[in-house]
């Protein structure tokens, strides 16, 4: 595990058997905003692991920069997106990993998951979140 | 107060022009909005202008000429153009000037806008993870959409067939060849549920209107028209808009919903009052919604106006008569200038094949943009 961090810092616990999205909760108004935001009236809070996907999409041609996903044009596969409604709090983007675009539905139950990106230059492997279908 | 008038009108073809600028364009558009009002770049007395990516609308008075007017650069996304205009609407209401330009160009390379997470205020997974792209927002804002409100995806082919047949028509589009529904639906899947045809691809082009002060528009013009409501409005609470990593659980109005209804209040008209609209179709979703955010239908009824045919040219409420961004692209800084343009001839009723009948007399556009802003306009005989 030594080899592998987070792609970016206070996104999510790291490492952790049950990682959870780092948000932030504005003390004065209760609104939740992810990725937290620092400010003196904000408190860090992590997010549920859980959530219903609101919409989703298909991301069907190879993203040009900033992407930084090392594969080339010609085994570019089609990875889907999606908004996750985290009850009570927030409705986060992700990456939508371990489903067939076919099965994707609007109401889906989905649970938060941590998987290697890219290796960088040093490389180390850069950890991303993505929400993937509930196992039943 | 008095009222604004628009007593010139100019363009330069939207597509892919090689070999020139898109400054150079501009200038083109300027110089032909000079002609349609018979008159020299030195009666103007100040210009708005901007573009996205083709650098800055004031160096246009090296080829217009160098009579030291105040030449203001827009840059304001998607409602360049549109703020280039109500700055121009608000700077003659005020009785500071009498006439003066609002001017529109772009030219972007080939392929979707690269996306760059800093300079919106982002962090820099959000770009590197391939969660940044315009098309991806657009999908899943119709496909939630769809899911609410029972569009259909021959709906969402509709809206597309309908942009290039009206393109045909039009002799400064990019698109003009007819493109049926069936090929629309089984095109490439771009970002489902929009397919390759259902999208605008970046381009080039410009557009030029002259304004004045009401009282002096006879002076140019047997057939002004008047700009009775103008206004813009950023995102509230709650909307959903694009490279957004996160969105509110309880959902709010567009910026689209604010920037209409104080167009309407402005110009103290209401929905029924127009005739035809054109209305920011960044792809077919996009134009479907926005049917509704800007008060025209109810959330839903879309699907039956689609295929009664009541938006086509010949239909009830015309919407998108030149070919929308669909058809003619989107040059970033000249897309709310070019429907202003176009609302301008059909309401000269100099649109010729593609005339909207019954000889209307009110047209209202409306851009939308990243990172959640709006303009609207009604223009008047």
């Amino acid at each position: 595990m030594s080899n592998q961090k987070p792609i970016a810092e206070n996104l999510f616990t790291w490492p952790s058997d049950q990682p959870k999205l780092l948000g932030s909760k504005d003390t004065e108004t209760g609104r939740y905003f992810f990725p937290a935001k620092k400010s003196n009236t904000h408190e860090q809070v992590e997010l549920s692991r859980k959530g219903k996907l609101w919409t989703w999409t298909v991301q069907r041609f190879m993203p040009k920069t900033p992407y930084i996903g090392t594969e080339n044009p010609e085994d570019f596969k089609p990875y889907a997106v999606g908004y996750i409604e985290l009850p009570g709090e927030i409705m986060v983007e992700s990456r939508l990993e371990g489903v067939d675009p076919e099965d994707l539905e609007i109401g889906m139950e989905m649970e938060l998951s941590i998987d290697p990106f890219v290796k960088n230059e040093e490389g180390e492997e850069l950890m991303m979140f993505s929400f993937r279908p509930c196992k039943n | 107060m008095s009222d604004v008038a628009i007593i010139g009108i100019g363009i330069h073809p939207f597509g892919r022009t090689e070999g020139m600028t898109g400054l150079q364009q501009g200038v083109h558009a300027a110089r032909e909005a000079l002609s349609d009002a018979d008159m020299e770049w030195s009666d103007i007395q100040f210009a708005f202008g901007g573009s996205a990516a083709a650098g800055s609308a004031d160096a246009m008075v090296n080829d217009l000429g160098l009579t030291g007017i105040p030449f203001m650069n827009v840059s304001n996304g998607c409602a360049t153009g549109g703020s280039s205009l109500l700055s121009a609407y608000t700077t003659i209401k005020s009785g500071q000037f009498d006439i003066g330009m609002a001017v529109g160009f772009d030219k972007h390379p080939r392929g979707a806008f690269n996306a760059d997470p800093e300079a919106s205020g982002l962090p820099k997974w959000y770009g590197e993870t391939g969660l940044m792209l315009t098309t991806q927002f657009f999908g899943m804002k119709i496909q939630r959409y769809m899911n609410d409100y029972g569009i259909t995806s021959d709906t969402l082919a509709l809206v597309a067939e309908k942009a290039f047949n009206n393109a045909s028509l039009n002799p400064n589009a990019w698109r003009r060849e007819p493109v049926s529904k069936d090929t629309i639906l089984n095109a490439m899947m771009v970002s489902d549920p929009l397919t390759k045809y259902m999208f605008c691809s970046p381009a080039e082009g410009a557009v030029a209107l002259i304004l004045c002060k009401a009282e002096l528009a006879h002076k140019y013009t047997s057939k002004p028209l008047f700009l009775k409501g103008a206004a813009f409005r950023s995102r509230p609470l709650g909307s959903f808009e694009v490279f957004s990593p996160s969105l509110e659980i309880e959902r709010g109005p567009s910026p689209t919903v604010g920037a209409s209804d104080a167009t309407f209040e402005m110009a103290g008209m209401t929905r029924e009052d127009i005739d035809l609209a054109q209305l920011q179709d960044t792809e077919s979703g996009a134009e479907i919604m926005h049917m509704s955010e800007n008060g025209f239908c109810k959330d839903g009824e879309q699907e039956k106006l689609l295929q009664d045919g009541d938006t086509k040219l010949n239909g009830k409420f015309p919407v998108n008569t030149d070919g929308g961004c669909i058809a003619n692209g989107e040059p970033i800084g000249a897309s709310g200038l070019r429907q202003v343009y176009e609302n301008c001839v059909q309401l000269r009723g100099a649109a010729g094949k593609r005339q909207v009948q019954g000889n209307p007399k009110t047209a209202y556009t409306h851009v939308y943009g990243a990172p959640g802003i709006s303009a609207c306009t009604i223009i008047t005989t």
